[in-house]
C-alpha cells in the first residue's frame, strides 16, 4: 500500500523560486565573506602547516631501544611473518654473528628494514612483538626522492623509535640467574 | 602615418584586423582568467584558498606583487594552457573519426564569432569600437548562438559512447527550448528602441536610460535563458558531471577537449556582453559624461572600460550563480522553458506593444 505524503503546497512565491535564491545568496555571500576577510577559510597550507596527530594515533612502526640504550630486538622473525604487506626484512645474525647487546639475550638482527612504500600501519608487528620491541609511532609523513631513500634499515629505524621504557626481561633473567648460583642463602 | 597612402577599403581591412586581433586576445584573456575566477570564487564560497601555489621560476624576483601575484593564482592560467597543449591527444578507436575531429572547431568557431558585432566601445579616434557594425546585430548574434549547439550534439554523437551521447541529447533538448524563449524575450527591445542595430540600441540608452528598466521582465527571461543556452549551472545538464561522467566531452581530452572549455567560456563572455549591451546601456554610464561617443582616445579608453567593467559583473554573476544552485531536474528544465518562460516571454510582448501603442 503505498504512503501518500502529504506536502503543503507551493506558494506562487517559493514557485517563482525566491525563497531558494534569497537563501542562496545569503549562504553564499557569508560564506565567501567568512573566507575572503575573516579567514576562515578550512585548507591547511601543508608543507607550511602540518596535522597534529591525536594522542594515541598509531603511524609508522619504529625500533626501540630499552633504558641502558641497547637493542631490545632479538631478530626472532615474528614481525617479519606477520606483516602483512611484507615490509620488513629481518637478516639474523648467522652462527658467527655480532653478539646482542643484552647480555642474557640470545642474539639481535645483522639487519632490520621496513619498506615504508608497503608499509601499511598496520600495528600487527607491534602486537605479535614477544619483546616489546617495536612500536607504531606518531609519524606519518615519510619523504624521499627514490625507492631506496624509503627502505629504512636498522640504524635509522632505532634513530627515529628512540627509547621505550619497560620491563627488561632479560635483565631480570640475569639477576634471577645470578641469584640462584648463591641459593641457599648462606646466614 | 603609415597608413595614409591607403585606400578607404584598404584602410576598412587593416584597422578591422587590428580590431579582431585585439578582441580575439582580450576575450582569450578572459577566458583563461575567467577559469580562474571560477576556481577562487568557488573555493571562497566552499571556504577554501584557491589556487594559490602556481609560480614560474622568476615570480620570486618580481619585488612586492611576485608573492602577491602567486598568491591570487595569476599564473594558474598558464600553466592550465600549457598542461592542455602538452597532454596526450588520445582519440578513442570506437569515435567517428571525422566527427570527433570536427565537433571542436564547430563548438568553438560560433563562440569566437559572436563577439564580432558587439560594440565594446564608442570610438577611438575615428573608428568604431566594434568589428562590424551590422543592421541586424542581433539576429546575427541569435543565428550564431544557435550554431553553437551543433558542436555539442556532434560531439555527444560522434563520442560513439553512451554519456556523451546523453549529453548531446540533452543539449539538444535544451537549446530548442531556450532558444525560443531567449529570442522572444528580445523582441521587447527591440519594439522599444526600433531598431537591430546593437549601437543604435545603446544610442537610445543613452538618451531614455537602461533598457532594463523599461523590460525588466525581458531581462530576467534573457538571463536565465543564456546560463541554459552557454550550459552554466543550474541548467548544465549536456555536461552533468555527477551524473554523465563528463557529458558531451567525455572522450575528449587536451587540445580538443580546451576547445570546448574555450567555447563555453567565450559563450559567457558574449553573453555578458550581449546582456550589457542590451539591457545595461552597453559602454555608456549616465554620469560624467561618459553617455556620449567619445572627443578624445581618453574618453574612447574609458567607455571600453566601462564596458569592460559590466561585461566581468556579469561574468561573476555567471560563476557565483553556479556556486548556489543545484542543477534542475531534465523535466523541470524543458517545463520551465515551453510552459513558463515562452508564454511569459509572449504575454511581455503583448504587454510591451500595448504599452507603446497607448503612448504613441
Amino acid at each position: 500500500m503505498a504512503i501518500t505524503v502529504n506536502r503543503k503546497p507551493l506558494t506562487f512565491w517559493e514557485r517563482l523560486y525566491m525563497p531558494a535564491i534569497i537563501g542562496g545568496i545569503k549562504v553564499t555571500v557569508k560564506h565567501a565573506i567568512g573566507s575572503l576577510f575573516q579567514g576562515k577559510v578550512v585548507t591547511m597550507q601543508y608543507p607550511e602547516e602540518r596535522w597534529t596527530v591525536p594522542t594515541g594515533y598509531r603511524g609508522a612502526p619504529y625500533l626501540v631501544k630499552d633504558q641502558d640504550g641497547d637493542t631490545k630486538c632479538v631478530s626472532c622473525q615474528l614481525c617479519e611473518f606477520v606483516c602483512p604487506p611484507k615490509a620488513i626484512r629481518i637478516t639474523p645474525p648467522g652462527p658467527n654473528g655480532e653478539k646482542a647487546d643484552r647480555t642474557n639475550a640470545e642474539k639481535m638482527p645483522a639487519e632490520f628494514e621496513i619498506n615504508m612504500l608497503r608499509c601499511i600501519y598496520c600495528g600487527f608487528c607491534q602486537e605479535v612483538c614477544p619483546e616489546e620491541a617495536i612500536f607504531l609511532k606518531q609519524d606519518w609523513s615519510h619523504v624521499g626522492t627514490n625507492r631506496n631513500d624509503m627502505i629504512y634499515n636498522k640504524e635509522k629505524l632505532l634513530a627515529l623509535g628512540g627509547v621505550a621504557p619497560g620491563i627488561q626481561k632479560w635483565k631480570h633473567k640475569l639477576e634471577e640467574a645470578k641469584a640462584q648460583e648463591n641459593f641457599p642463602v648462606k646466614v | 602615418m603609415f597608413y595614409n597612402g591607403l585606400t578607404p577599403i584598404e584602410l576598412l581591412c587593416l584597422w578591422g584586423l587590428v580590431k579582431i586581433a585585439i578582441v580575439v586576445g582580450v576575450v582569450q584573456g578572459l577566458v583563461a582568467y575567467s577559469v580562474l575566477a571560477e576556481r577562487k570564487i568557488s573555493a571562497w564560497i566552499q571556504d577554501r584558498v584557491g589556487p594559490n601555489r602556481t609560480a614560474p621560476p622568476f615570480a620570486k624576483y618580481i619585488p612586492i606583487i611576485g608573492p602577491a601575484l602567486t598568491r591570487w593564482g595569476m599564473f594558474q592560467p598558464l600553466a592550465d594552457g600549457l598542461k592542455f597543449m602538452f597532454k596526450e591527444d588520445f582519440t578513442p578507436a570506437s569515435v567517428k573519426k571525422i566527427y570527433f575531429f570536427l565537433a571542436p572547431a564547430v563548438a568553438v568557431i560560433p563562440a569566437m564569432l559572436t563577439v564580432a558585432v558587439i560594440p565594446f566601445g564608442s570610438v577611438i579616434g575615428s573608428e568604431k569600437m566594434v568589428i562590424a557594425d551590422l543592421n541586424v546585430g542581433i539576429l546575427y548574434t541569435f543565428g550564431i548562438v544557435s550554431m553553437g549547439v551543433y558542436g555539442i550534439v556532434l560531439a555527444g554523437y560522434a563520442a560513439n559512447s553512451k554519456y556523451p551521447f546523453f549529453g548531446g541529447i540533452r543539449s539538444s533538448a535544451q537549446m530548442i527550448s531556450y532558444e525560443i524563449s531567449m529570442g522572444m524575450s528580445v523582441i521587447p527591445v527591440l519594439l522599444i528602441v526600433g531598431n537591430l542595430n546593437l549601437s543604435s540600441i545603446i544610442a537610445w540608452q543613452s538618451s531614455h536610460g537602461w533598457l532594463v528598466m523599461y523590460a525588466p521582465l525581458a531581462f530576467i527571461i534573457f538571463m536565465v535563458s543564456s546560463f541554459a543556452e552557454t550550459n552554466r549551472t543550474p541548467f548544465d545538464l549536456p555536461e552533468a558531471e555527477t551524473e554523465l561522467v563528463g557529458g558531451y566531452h567525455t572522450e575528449y581530452s587536451s587540445m580538443k577537449f580546451a576547445l570546448f572549455f574555450l567555447a563555453e567560456y567565450s559563450n559567457m563572455v558574449s553573453s555578458s556582453a550581449m546582456m550589457v549591451t542590451l539591457f545595461f546601456g552597453g559602454w555608456t554610464l549616465p554620469f560624467w559624461g561618459l553617455d556620449q561617443p567619445a572627443t578624445s582616445i581618453g574618453m574612447g579608453l574609458a567607455h571600453i572600460g566601462v564596458f569592460m567593467a559590466k561585461m566581468l559583473f556579469f561574468m561573476v554573476v555567471f560563476i557565483w550563480v553556479r556556486w548556489m544552485f543545484p542543477r534542475f531536474r531534465y523535466d523541470q528544465l524543458m517545463d520551465l522553458g515551453w510552459r513558463r518562460f515562452l508564454p511569459l516571454a509572449l504575454v511581455n510582448i503583448l504587454i510591451t506593444a500595448v504599452w507603446l501603442w497607448l503612448r504613441s
